[in-house]
């Protein structure tokens, strides 16, 4: 048995630096407790909860979601986490959405977070290993490599990154929620600031942030038993993967990724994205991934990325906007980065995205990736039932 | 060590963790910083020490606390008779369930007993405190048998809120590289750079990997490749951080050497930074031969062979 799944309720945390009010547990239960509010809901309506969450080096907890528990209200249901790096908000949101689909449960809870404050992402991700050379920098030092190809490969302009970068920030002012509030942030001022993994610059890359996001996810008969009016109808999921590393493995435009986005588009039913989808929430850490991504999910030819993105076409109010809420860019819990973008994509299409609401969104995207370019996960959720 | 085995190396990840607590812990661990221990009150009327910070059964916040007795009863336990670093004793002793006076669900501590024989479900035992404690659980060092003296430990008053902990984190792996990539360390210790070839796709893997991620067969074809190579991607890595091994700024590039069909990061010098340029021809920069070992670090770095730039097209799908 089969069914259609909405996304009923969204909550997430005020994303900041440091949250030291809060315990891990404390962080998640924020989130929770908006989703079900949102969703007029209790912890007695859900029937599971998958939880989500970076690689466990990032908060030093081994399997956190046994202690956690107690806060998702998960004592006595099944309780479920999933793992895939950077993807995993995208994955563990797509794992909740897929136990409502195959008619197991009729609402799931679903909730991902990071407390990157615990730790060092950056230390995390650098550990050595014996015989190898030291010289891996973070994230940033992985990507950058892969940046530097996509400029030479497209041809871009090197200003590109920082128009992105000048974008989500002032995105972000839209967004109560989003870490970074910098309103004095413009392409000039991104490129003068400092150069980290060159070609990638300060303000170009994304916080370190502690963060929660949730969501309720229903069937189609409990959202008509609901006294929810606006729920994001799930119209298609997908999850690829690939190796790290292969010989011509092509890190710019991954194939993973290639096939999701068509095989996304195929099962929601559309035939032009860029002219169908209203506006997308797309995991760009480092500024250059939108015009990289834009290409990869097939809103425009390879190559042409950089182009929307140069015309102001990924502004609030182009032809695809994109990170209307300020993206990864300005709030950046790790674990919680997919699935805001998955929920912000829900917001988007229920018409409760405030002041970054993009006019009559009818149809959205939630994108997100991880590891080496080698996790996809992606959604496009639409404020009216699947026709196809 | 035989040369049929897989190369070991110690390993070691530490980090001490900044760890927030949250209103309920941090009123527990404050508790404990004026040597008083306080239960948690949950929703069906019993004390939880240490308290919990949701309630299982309502599912709220626990925000009555209560103090509890340092004295209790030994329920079960556990001898530990080979102790390892960092836990409460450095000699034999027990972990057991205490159910301290005035609570109704047990805490696991420690029990300073000599022998296994000495301790016994019903034992009554009390808390060695700390000289100076601070906001942890181990400011009760442990708990030792309570004999026939009455004692009780004054609570002292003030000092400010413990809102957070450090939770050191140390693990020691024995890491152990592959078979394939053993024997290409080993010819690194040799002065050889030593790939494998898939035998269904004809790509050059350097360093091997003992199977192609692609077409999923073993790679048994030996395969040595010279160490020279063009630069095909790299950044130049300017920002400091914590491990980090290279004093910053740095070019770390993809070197993809002839004769491979795949690029490994190293370090590029001799030349300045904002002269490297994707498609440079590069050779590797031996060490002196008297301090190779088996490790990639014997080649110290690559620097420009001044030879001219690889064409664009005979790289592009390196990227």
């Amino acid at each position: 048995m089969s069914t259609l799944a909405a996304v009923v309720g969204v909550g997430q945390t005020h994303h900041r630096a440091k949250r030291g009010d809060v315990s891990m547990a404390g962080l998640l239960r924020e989130a929770v407790d908006r989703a079900l509010a949102d969703a007029e809901l209790t912890f007695a309506d859900i029937d599971a909860i998958v939880i989500g969450k970076a690689p466990d080096l990032f908060e030093g907890v081994m399997m956190p979601e046994l202690y956690l528990a107690e806060a998702l209200g998960a004592a006595g249901k099944p309780l479920l986490r999933v793992h895939t790096a950077g993807s995993v908000g995208g994955s563990t949101a797509i794992v909740a959405a897929s136990l409502v689909e195959a008619g197991i449960h009729e609402r799931v809870l679903t909730v991902a977070f990071e407390k990157q404050s615990e730790s060092n992402a950056m230390w995390a991700l650098s550990i050595a290993v014996p015989f190898i050379m030291p010289v891996h920098a973070g994230a940033g030092g992985y990507f950058a490599p892969h940046v530097r190809s996509y400029i030479r490969r497209s041809g871009a302009p090197t200003h590109i990154g920082a128009i992105v970068a000048a974008k989500d920030r002032q995105n972000a002012l839209k967004n109560p929620f989003a870490h970074l509030q910098n309103p004095d942030t413009t392409v000039e001022s991104v490129m003068a600031s400092q150069m980290l993994w060159d070609p990638i610059r300060y303000d170009e890359t994304c916080p370190s942030s502690d963060g929660a996001c949730a969501l309720v996810i229903a069937s189609e008969s409990a959202v008509e038993r609901s006294g929810i009016k606006n729920p994001a109808w799930i119209h298609g999921t997908q999850m690829r993967s690939e190796p790290t590393t292969a010989a011509e493995r092509d890190q710019v435009n991954p194939h993973a990724g290639r096939e999701a986005a068509a095989a996304l588009w195929k099962q929601a039913g559309i035939t032009s994205p860029i002219d169908e989808i209203d506006c997308a929430e797309i995991y760009v850490p480092f500024s250059w991934f939108e015009p990289m991504w834009l290409e990869n999910l097939g809103f425009t030819e390879q190559g042409g990325g950089w182009k929307l993105t140069e015309a102001g076409e990924t502004a609030i109010g182009g032809r695809i906007p994109v990170n209307m809420s300020g993206g990864v860019l300005s709030s950046n819990p790790i674990g919680a980065s997919g699935m805001l973008r998955f929920g912000e994509a829900a917001l988007q299409v229920m018409g409760e995205a405030g002041e970054h609401q993009v006019d009559g969104a009818r149809k959205a995207l939630g994108h997100a990736y991880g590891g080496g370019s080698q996790f996809f996960a992606m959604w496009v959720v639409g404020a009216d039932k699947p026709s196809h | 060590m035989t040369e049929a085995g897989t190369l070991h190396a110690p390993m070691k990840v530490e980090f001490d963790y900044t760890r927030s607590l949250g209103p309920t812990l941090s009123e527990f661990m404050t508790g404990l910083k004026r040597r008083q221990i306080l239960g948690g009150v949950l929703s069906d009327g019993t004390i939880a020490v240490p308290p919990p910070e949701f309630d299982a059964e309502t599912y709220e916040p626990i925000t009555e606390m209560v103090p509890v007795q340092d004295e209790g009863v030994v329920q079960t336990w556990a001898w530990v008779p080979e102790p390892v670093p960092g836990q409460p004793l450095d000699r034999p002793f027990a972990f057991a369930h205490i159910l301290l006076d005035g609570a109704d669900r047990p805490l696991l501590h420690a029990v300073a007993v000599d022998s296994a024989d000495q301790i016994e479900t019903g034992l009554r035992v009390r808390a060695v405190w700390a000289d100076e404690p601070v906001g942890a659980i181990t400011d009760v060092r442990w708990f030792e048998p309570a004999g026939d003296a009455a004692a009780t430990t004054p609570g002292q008053e003030g000092g400010e809120a413990v809102t957070g902990i450090i939770s050191p984190v140390h693990l020691a792996y024995d890491f152990a590289a592959s078979p394939e990539e053993s024997k290409f360390f080993r010819g690194l210790a040799e002065g050889k750079i030593l790939g494998q070839r898939c035998p269904t796709c004809g790509k050059v893997y350097v360093p091997p990997r003992g199977a192609c991620p692609v077409d999923g067969v073993p790679t048994t074809t030996e395969v040595e490749v010279p160490d020279t190579g063009i630069v095909t991607t790299f950044c130049i890595v300017n920002v400091p951080f914590l491990g980090q091994k290279i004093t910053p700024p740095y070019v770390s590039a993809y070197m993809l050497l002839d004769g491979a069909d795949i690029a490994f990061l190293h370090l590029l010098l001799g030349v300045d930074p904002a002269d490297v340029r994707m498609g440079m021809r590069v050779k590797a920069v031996w060490k002196p031969r008297d301090e190779w070992g088996t490790t990639i670090e014997n080649i110290s770095h690559f620097e420009p062979t001044g030879e001219p730039d690889a064409d664009f097209e005979t790289y592009k799908v390196h990227l």
